[in-house]
C-alpha cells in the first residue's frame, strides 16, 4: 500500500500486536451452551427491567428485558429455553449485576431470518428496528445506537465514521468481521447514512489488516452507491487509533473539544461491528444476541474467533476450547490496554465484549512499582496532552482533589502512560482514584 | 458462584495489562554500559588507577544506598542500578590523581545526603554525583583542583601507580587558558589542530571520565537512539557555551575558540550525562532548551569571570532547582481542553 497513512499527531504508542495468534482463524460458531446469563445492563444508561418470570418459556430473539424510561437498550433471549432464575451474575466491572438465567432447550430449532428490502423502508421504521434489536455501540461503552443515530437537530452531522481500527493488541474480532462479512458492514453503513440523511462515510482501518482493507474496498465497490460516498481509509498502526477523538482527528482533522461529543464537530462514529448489527437488525429484523469474541493469549489451549450467544459464560468457552494452560496469570475481558481483569470465569459474554484474553506470566509484568523518576515519557505518550505523572504524584500525596488542573476528566484511560512508565506506576489506577475523589 | 472455578487465583490489577518492558533498571544499566568506553579509555590515558578509583566510587555508592535505605526504613533498591550510575559519574568527575579512598566520602554525600535525605529516587533536587563532587572540592580543595595527570602516550598504564600527587600534577587546558591565554595553551599542548585532535580523542589533562568527547558523544548517541535522552539539553548547553565563548572568550570580542571550549573540561560529560538526569531536569522540549541554555550561560560565566577554570558542575547545580519551576511553566499542549478549563 503506497498511500500515505493518516494518523493523529499527538502521543500514542506501539505495543506488540500479538494479532498473529488469532487473525488467521475463521469465525467459528460455538455450540449453544446449556445455560446462559443475560445481564440486564449491557449498555450505557439505565438497567433493564425483566419482562419474564421464573419458569417462563422464551424463544431465541424474544425481548426479555427493557428500559421503560431513560436511556437504554432492550435485552433478548439468546437461546430458546426456560427462565431458570432472575437473580445476579458476576459482572466484569460491577462485581455482581442483575441477570436472567435461561436453561437451554436442546431440542429447539434455530430461528431463521429472511432479508427485507430496506431501501424502501422509511427512516423511522429503520430506527425502531434498531431500537427493538437492542443495538448498542459494541466497540466500547455500549451507548444505545438508536439514540446516537437520532442526534439533536442542531447538530449538523455531515460525516459518518466507521471504526475498524481495532488498535487494541490481540483482538481480531473486527478484523475477521470485515474480512468475512464486508458486505454486511458496508450495508450497515449505507443504512446509517440513510437514517442520518447524509452521504459521506469513511471507514478507518489500521494498515496492519491489509486483507480486511481489500475486502472492505471490494464490498464498497460492489455496493450500489445511490449517491453515497463510502470510502475505506487505511490508518497508521498506532495505539489508540481507534479511540473516538483520535479516530475523528485522523480521518477528518477535526478535534472534539473536552467534554464534547462527536456531533459537536459534525460527525458520528460507529464501530464496524455495530454497523453489521445495524444491518442484521434493519435488513433481517434480527436482534443483537450473538457476538464475535476473540479468545486469545498464551494461556488458552486453542485461540479462536468465536461467534457466541450473549450470556455464554466464559467457563463454557474455556471448556469448548480445551481449557486453560499452565502459567495463566490474568484473565482480561476486552483488550490488554483497556480491558478489565476478571476474578472468575462465571462472567457472561455481553454485547460489548470484544475479546477475552488469557494472559500468562510472561505476557504481563506484575513487578511492584517505584517512585516517579520524572522521565516524562508518559507526557510524550498521552494522546490528550495530560500529565499522568503529576496526577500520580498528587494522588500518592493525598491531594487527588487538586488534579483537575492536569486535565483529569479529559483522560479516557487508554493506558499509554502506564504502558511506557519505566517505574511501572499504575497511572490509570491513580487517575481513576483521582476521578472518584475529585467528583465528590 | 461456582466453587470449583474460584480456586484459581489470578491477578486483577487495573489496565493496562501489558507494559513496554523498559524499566528504570534497564535504563540505568544501559546508561552504565554506555559509560564503559570512556572508563576503559581512561586506563590508557591516565593509568590503571582510574579503574580502582571508579570501582571504589561505585561500590561505595551502592553500599551507601543500601545503608541509607536501611537507616531510613525504606525498601532497599540497589538493584535498580541508579547508585551505580551515580558512582560512575562521581568517579568520572574527580581528577585521576586523587587518593583512591576519596570517592567514599563523595559517595556518602551524594547518596545519603543529596539523594536519600531528600526522599530517594525521584525526589532529589540536585544531581547527586555533582553534589558529591562539590563536597569534595570544598573539603579537599588541593587534591580536587591539582591532582591532574599528564596523559600517557606509551601504554605505560602503571606509570602513576603509587606515586604522590605533587610529583606528577599538571594543569588542565582550561586552567592554562584562564591564566596564560591562548599563547600559553599552544605552548603547552601544541598547535590548535593538534589540540583539537588530542582533546577530542581524550588525551588531555582532566577528570577521569570527562576527557574523551568522542566516546562520550558516541555514548550519548546510543542513549538518543534508545530514546532514553533527547537532544534538547545537550545541544542547548553546547551551542550556548560554544557561542558565548566565541563572543566573550577571546582577547577581543568574537575571537574565542568555541571548539576548544566544548571539548576541554567537563562540558560534554555534563551536557550528555548529568544535565539530562530525569529527576533534576524538566520534561518539555522548550523547557529543556531553556534549562540547557541556562547551564551554558552559567558555565561560561564561571569559566570566564569566576574563580574556577571550569564551571559546568556548578552551572548544572544552579539550574537543577529551577527544573520544577520550568516544569510548571511549560506544560504539554492539551488535545482540546474544554472552554474555560484550568490550564
Amino acid at each position: 500500500m503506497n498511500r500515505e497513512l493518516l494518523t493523529f499527531p499527538k502521543g500514542g504508542i506501539h505495543p506488540p500486536e500479538h494479532k498473529e495468534i488469532s487473525e488467521h482463524l475463521q469465525i467459528e460458531r460455538m455450540p449453544i451452551p446449556a445455560e446462559v446469563d443475560i445481564l440486564l445492563q449491557q449498555h450505557f444508561g439505565a438497567p433493564c427491567s425483566p419482562l419474564v418470570k421464573k419458569k417462563d418459556i422464551v424463544n431465541e430473539g424474544d425481548v426479555i428485558g427493557t428500559v421503560s424510561a431513560g436511556l437504554g437498550a432492550s435485552v433478548h433471549a439468546s437461546v430458546t429455553g426456560t427462565v431458570k432464575n432472575i437473580g445476579t451474575s458476576p459482572h466484569p466491572t460491577s462485581v455482581k449485576a442483575p441477570s436472567i438465567t435461561i436453561l437451554t432447550d436442546t431440542q429447539a430449532q434455530p430461528r431463521t431470518y429472511g432479508p427485507a428490502d430496506w431501501k424502501a423502508m422509511p427512516r423511522d421504521e429503520m430506527l425502531s428496528r434498531i431500537k427493538e434489536a437492542g443495538i448498542v455501540g459494541i466497540g466500547g461503552a455500549g451507548f444505545p445506537t438508536h439514540v446516537k443515530l437520532a442526534p439533536p437537530p442542531a447538530a449538523k452531522v455531515d460525516t459518518l465514521l466507521l471504526n475498524g481500527a481495532e488498535c487494541e493488541p490481540y483482538l481480531t474480532t473486527d478484523h475477521r468481521l470485515m474480512l468475512e462479512s464486508p458486505g454486511d458492514v458496508v450495508g450497515g453503513a449505507s443504512i446509517i447514512l440513510r437514517i442520518l440523511g447524509i452521504n459521506e462515510c469513511k471507514i478507518g482501518i489500521e494498515a496492519n489488516k491489509p486483507a480486511a482493507i481489500d475486502a472492505m474496498e471490494k464490498a464498497v465497490k460492489e455496493a450500489s452507491s445511490n449517491g453515497q460516498r463510502i470510502s475505506v481509509v487505511p490508518l497508521k498502526v498506532k495505539y489508540p487509533q481507534g479511540s473516538e477523538k483520535q479516530l475523528i482527528q485522523s480521518l477528518t482533522g477535526r478535534k472534539v473539544p473536552g467534554f464534547g461529543l462527536p456531533f459537536d464537530v459534525s460527525v458520528i462514529v460507529q464501530n464496524v461491528g455495530t454497523a453489521k448489527a445495524v444491518y442484521d437488525a434493519v435488513c433481517l429484523a434480527k436482534p443483537l444476541y450473538e457476538k464475535v469474541v476473540t479468545i486469545s493469549g498464551k494461556g488458552i489451549s486453542r485461540p479462536a474467533n468465536l461467534l457466541v450467544r450473549i450470556g455464554t459464560r466464559l467457563k463454557d468457552i474455556v471448556e469448548y476450547l480445551g481449557g486453560t494452560k499452565n502459567g495463566l496469570a490474568k484473565v482480561v475481558m476486552g483488550g490488554p490496554m483497556m480491558g478489565f481483569a476478571i476474578p472468575t470465569l462465571d462472567v457472561p459474554v455481553m454485547k460489548t465484549t470484544s475479546g477475552v484474553l488469557f494472559l500468562t506470566e510472561d505476557e504481563i509484568d506484575l513487578s511492584p512499582h517505584g517512585h516517579c523518576i520524572r522521565c516524562g515519557w508518559c507526557l510524550d505518550a498521552c494522546p490528550m496532552g495530560l500529565s499522568p505523572n503529576e496526577i500520580g504524584v498528587y494522588v500518592e500525596a493525598g491531594r487527588a482533589e487538586d488534579t483537575s488542573q492536569f486535565g483529569l476528566f479529559e483522560c479516557f484511560e487508554c493506558g499509554c502512560c502506564a504502558f511506557v512508565c519505566p517505574a511501572r506506576r499504575p497511572l490509570v489506577q491513580f487517575i481513576r482514584l483521582a476521578k472518584m475523589k475529585a467528583k465528590k | 458462584m461456582n466453587s470449583e472455578t474460584r480456586q484459581a487465583i489470578w491477578n486483577v490489577s487495573v489496565s493496562p495489562h501489558i507494559r513496554r518492558g523498559v524499566s528504570v533498571e534497564r535504563i540505568m544499566w544501559t546508561v552504565s554500559a554506555s559509560l564503559m568506553p570512556p572508563l576503559i579509555l581512561s586506563v590508557f590515558i591516565f593509568g590503571i588507577q582510574t579503574l580502582l578509583i571508579t570501582f571504589v566510587s561505585v561500590a561505595s555508592c551502592v553500599a551507601a544506598e543500601a545503608v541509607s535505605q536501611k537507616l531510613l526504613h525504606r525498601p532497599v533498591t540497589i538493584r535498580d542500578g541508579s547508585a551505580v550510575v551515580t558512582g560512575l559519574l562521581l568517579a568520572y568527575i574527580v581528577p585521576p590523581g586523587v587518593p583512591f579512598w576519596m570517592p567514599i566520602l563523595g559517595a556518602v554525600m551524594s547518596i545519603y545526603v543529596a539523594k536519600h535525605l531528600l526522599g530517594g529516587i525521584g525526589f532529589n533536587i540536585f544531581n547527586p554525583a555533582l553534589i558529591g563532587r562539590a563536597f569534595l572540592v570544598a573539603t579537599f580543595p588541593v587534591a580536587m583542583t591539582s591532582a591532574w595527570l599528564i596523559p600517557i602516550r606509551d601504554l605505560s598504564i602503571f606509570k602513576y601507580v603509587g606515586s604522590g600527587v605533587d610529583a606528577v600534577s599538571t594543569a588542565t587546558p582550561l586552567y592554562v587558558l584562564k591564566h596564560y591565554g591562548m599563547a600559553g595553551l599552544t605552548e603547552r599542548f601544541g598547535s590548535t589542530l593538534k589540540m583539537y585532535g588530542d582533546f577530542f580523542l581524550g588525551w588531555q589533562p582532566g577528570s577521569i571520565g570527562e576527557t574523551s568527547a568522542l566516546f562520550l558523544i558516541l555514548g550519548g548517541l546510543y542513549l538518543l537512539y534508545k530514546g532514553y535522552i533527547t537532544w534538547h539539553v545537550p545541544v542547548s548547553i553546547i551551542v550556548t557555551a560554544g557561542f558565548l565563548t566565541w563572543v566573550f572568550g577571546g582577547e577581543r570580542y568574537f575571537t574565542g575558540d568555541p571548539i576548544l571550549s566544548v571539548i576541554s573540561g567537563g562540558l560534554i560529560l555534563g551536557a550528555i550525562y548529568m544535565a539530562t538526569d530525569y529527576v533534576t531536569s524538566p520534561t518539555q522540549p522548550s523547557a529543556k532548551l531553556i534549562f540547557g541554555a541556562g547551564i551554558g550561560v552559567l558555565t561560561v560565566l564561571i569559566r570566564l569571570k569566576g574563580g574556577y577554570p571550569e564551571g559546568i558542575c556548578y552551572a548544572i547545580l544552579l539550574m537543577n532547582p529551577l527544573a520544577p519551576a520550568l516544569e510548571t511553566w511549560f506544560r504539554p499542549k492539551r488535545f482540546a481542553p474544554p472552554k474555560g478549563a484550568m490550564k
